[in-house]
């Protein structure tokens, strides 16, 4: 089975992140990994870096990862978090600019069809104006 | 030796913090989600957990400790600002001066952001630049809460509070805010050592 691009959601709420990732299941089907993650620390409303590398983690591969993010701290714990993967690693992780459930569908749309990492981003990132 | 300096420097950093969420929070309110206070008061509180932990190392690699500890446990986008900033200083080489700035730069590069964006580097900026004109603790201190009253009458560019545009102005930033709690708190500090 050849390896497609894996999609990762963050948002501040787990709800938002676990539904925008059965979205993507439904419409898209299971060949494309799927993790999601979303809630502060303690459970709360944010995100939580060890959580987004957990997530990463759980869906890698070398095809590469896209994240998408909702707002602010779910953008810059994400890159924080990228960071603290293996150098290897760090390049095949990207965050795309893009709404997060359209661009969660789209990006596993295009990874379905075995694009790149950069073809899964752009076409998220179609999305944004 | 070090024991002390990082003990109550701990306790500085954390009691300014635990006293004034409520304010943080409420200012969060007007122009962001509403976090800020909750947010940081959940790293301090792990930083106080790990004062121990901390008290042993030298100075500089508690500072770095303690920001993967803000990074790790904060949940807001002060996590990694703030870990940027004291990750940065714990390894940067130098004086605290040139160790400060290190921090800054860092701030900046995580942040994406500059000074004028309404944000704790209005208050970091100013206070990095007094402290390399080697000004006293106590003008550092005073320049830290004009800078941050200053960020009142900004147009947020960055952040959650960006997409208020206009309707940001009129309320102080609540990262400036939490960054001169925590430059007065250390100034004081290290100015009652002195």
């Amino acid at each position: 089975m050849t390896q497609t691009v894996s999609i990762v959601i963050v948002s501040h709420s787990p709800d938002v992140a676990r539904g925008a990732a059965d979205m993507v299941r439904e419409m898209v089907g299971e060949e494309v990994a799927v993790a999601w993650c979303g809630g502060n620390p303690d459970g709360g409303l944010g995100t939580d870096v060890a959580k987004i590398a957990a997530a990463i983690d759980q869906v890698y591969n070398d095809k590469g990862v896209a994240l998408l993010v909702d707002l602010g701290g779910a953008e810059t714990n994400s890159e924080m978090a990228i960071e603290m993967l293996p150098d290897d690693r760090q390049s095949k992780v990207v965050i795309c600019d893009s709404p997060i459930v359209e661009g969660a569908v789209m990006a596993a749309a295009e990874a379905a069809g075995g694009s790149d990492l950069a073809s899964v981003r752009a076409a998220a990132e179609e999305l944004s104006p | 030796m070090s024991a002390d300096l990082n003990g109550a420097l701990i306790d500085a950093a954390v009691r300014t913090i635990l006293d004034n969420a409520a304010e943080l929070t409420a200012l969060d309110q007007a122009i962001g989600d509403g976090d800020h206070g909750l947010n940081m008061k959940r790293g301090f509180e792990a930083i106080a957990a790990q004062k121990a932990e901390l008290e042993a190392l030298p100075l500089w690699p508690a500072v770095q400790k303690a920001g993967m500890t803000l990074v790790m446990k904060v949940g807001g986008a002060s996590g990694p600002l703030y870990g940027s900033l004291l990750m940065a200083m714990g390894k940067a080489e130098g004086d605290a001066v040139q160790r400060f700035r290190a921090g800054v730069e860092a701030v900046k590069a995580r942040g994406k952001s500059d000074v004028g964006a309404k944000t704790m580097l209005d208050v970091l900026v100013p206070v990095l630049e007094a402290l390399e004109a080697q000004a006293d603790l106590g003008e550092v201190a005073a320049l830290a809460a004009e800078a941050m009253a200053a960020t009142k009458d900004m147009k947020a560019t960055k952040g959650r509070a960006s997409f208020l545009g206009e309707r940001s102005i009129g309320h102080i930033d609540p990262g400036a805010r939490s960054t001169q709690l925590l430059v007065t708190a250390v100034c004081q500090h290290l100015g009652e050592k002195a």
